[in-house]
């Protein structure tokens, strides 16, 4: 199980796991919650170069779309392909096997969110 | 990451008015249930996974509050000679416990809300309307009835509406520890052998309920009428019934879902005030050969809509992507040639299903579109509506 704690924030609800220059990025419970049921993921291709703050993929459910936001500038080094045969894991397990994309990175913003000022965000 | 869901709110003068709840408000927010605003209530969305309660009713049973409905009570002398000039149904011909699903439309035939009429009692009708639209029925009858000796009550606020839907809904009604079965009040039925469209009294621990074998998912199903505040009590029933059956309470996601397979329109979607019954394909619902009295809007669904005027279609996909209210439809040509009105991925079919209003040159069975998802052409194909009918009955 993630240390949801030690996880960083977006203010768009999405979580970010650094180890080393890899940052793994995915929405949070709060978000996959809202959004209800998954059923489709629209994710960026492996190699694709992406730019902090801008909408790289869509979550989709049954009833709304929810965008992905890149948080870092990087490029993408792997892609989660189980989520994307079984939408469902994103409900399931938002920080684990839930996952949405890998991103290699130079620099970590300094707007992320830590899990506390998160926590303030959605008023859990 | 955000919702690309439309929560755009009316700018008004005033502030704007907090939601109604339902009488069965409490026991939603025990279930852990995420509400919305529909129509002015505040009801449930889902309880846990809209996909499992739409499987429920499919396979089961489903448990729905639909109390923000209207209920509005028609009595009096001529209350039918009234309601056959206000509606499009031969309201007139509908005999004592029998029900028609029909419109109230303007004068050029334009469709202000689709209703449910039941002749439940002796001299009187029930008309139930759409939540949102409560407000202009209410405000059209009122006018309507100038000149009629009838009465038009709104009882919405003291009556509670739950429904019951999927095979094993009348096994869960039988289980239903004090519901009973009254014959001085059931108009000639019993629950096993009550007609689809049809409606009878019964009790819930002494409290008179209007049992009718109507709904909106495509599966058999009954709708109970009951007090507001009995209404807890009889959910509770329901479910501790229910529970060996599978039956599982579910919200307004899977209600739509369940619709939308079933081809059914919804108000604000299909209908408008803009469309002709006709367009919705409803025109057969208009009994223009057996009703010979006139009623508003006759003249002009006797006219017809004007040629070109968009019809409604049922469109399938191919993969997983959902069409959405609002997406183009565009034809082989890439040239728009009409709207989703309605769309989903659908949950017991497994691909993606919508209605459309099109071009009617665009409308026949087999015809290769496409629909613009977010800036992707999704390839549909015209195919015959319903989508999904339940398996012991034909189409």
């Amino acid at each position: 199980m993630a240390d949801t704690a030690s996880l960083q924030y977006t203010e768009e609800h999405e979580w970010v796991a650094v180890d080393g220059d890899i940052a793994t990025i995915g929405i949070t419970a709060y978000a996959a919650e809202q959004l209800g049921d998954v059923v489709y993921l629209d994710l960026p291709s492996v190699g694709q170069v992406v730019t902090a703050g801008t909408v790289v993929g869509e979550i989709e459910s049954t009833k709304s779309v929810g965008e992905l936001y890149a948080p870092v500038d990087g490029e993408v080094v792997a892609v989660n392909e189980a989520a994307v045969a079984s939408p469902e894991l994103v409900n399931a397990e938002p920080f684990d096997g839930g996952w949405l994309i890998r991103v290699r990175f130079g620099s970590l913003p300094t707007s992320l969110l830590t899990a506390d000022e998160y926590a303030t965000r959605t008023g859990a | 990451m955000t919702d690309r869901v439309d929560t755009t709110t009316d700018t008004q003068l005033d502030a704007p008015v907090a939601p109604k709840r339902s009488p069965l408000h409490a026991v939603h927010e025990a279930a852990g249930a995420t509400f919305t605003d529909f129509g002015g209530w505040l009801m449930p969305v889902r309880y846990d996974s809209d996909l499992a309660e739409h499987h429920a009713v499919r396979s089961a049973a489903g448990l729905f509050d639909i109390s923000h409905m209207a209920e509005l009570a028609i009595t009096g002398q001529q209350a039918a000679a009234f309601l056959d000039a206000a509606l499009a149904a031969n309201v007139s011909a509908i005999a004592l416990s029998r029900a028609k699903y029909t419109m109230i439309l303007e004068p050029d035939g334009g469709v202000i809300d689709d209703l449910i009429v039941y002749h439940n009692a002796p001299g009187e009708y029930l008309v139930v309307a759409n939540a949102g639209n409560r407000d202009v029925v209410v405000a059209e009858l009122a006018e309507r009835i100038r000149g009629f000796d009838a009465s038009l009550h709104d009882g919405t606020e003291a009556i509670a509406l739950l429904a019951v839907q999927g095979p094993r809904a009348e096994e869960v009604l039988r289980a239903t520890d004090g519901l009973a079965e009254d014959p001085a009040v059931a108009m000639g039925h019993t629950i096993a052998d009550l007609p689809y469209y049809a409606c009878m009294g019964v009790r819930f621990r002494g409290a008179a309920v209007l049992l009718a074998r109507t709904g909106y998912t495509g599966e058999d199903g009954f709708e109970l009428f009951v007090e507001a505040g009995r209404a807890a009590e009889l959910w509770a029933a329901l479910t501790d019934a229910g529970a060996p059956f599978g039956l599982v309470p579910c919200g307004l996601a899977a209600r739509d879902t369940l619709r939308l397979e079933a081809g059914m329109p919804l108000y604000g979607h299909e209908l408008t005030r803009d469309t002709l019954p006709a367009q919705a394909g409803l025109g057969r619902v208009v009994p223009l050969k057996t009703k010979t009295a006139d009623f508003v809007g006759r003249a002009a669904v006797e006219a017809g809509p004007a040629d070109g005027a968009p019809v409604l279609v049922g469109l399938a996909a191919e993969g997983r992507r959902a069409a959405r209210a609002g997406y183009d439809v565009l034809d082989a040509d890439g040239a728009r040639i009409g709207v989703v009105t309605s769309g989903a991925l659908s949950p017991t079919l497994g691909y993606p299903i919508a209605m459309a209003m099109i071009d009617p040159a665009s409308a026949a069975v087999g015809t290769a579109l496409a629909i613009d998802v977010r800036g992707t052409a999704l390839p549909a194909r015209v195919v015959p509506l319903p989508f999904y009918t339940r398996p012991d009955r034909t189409a």
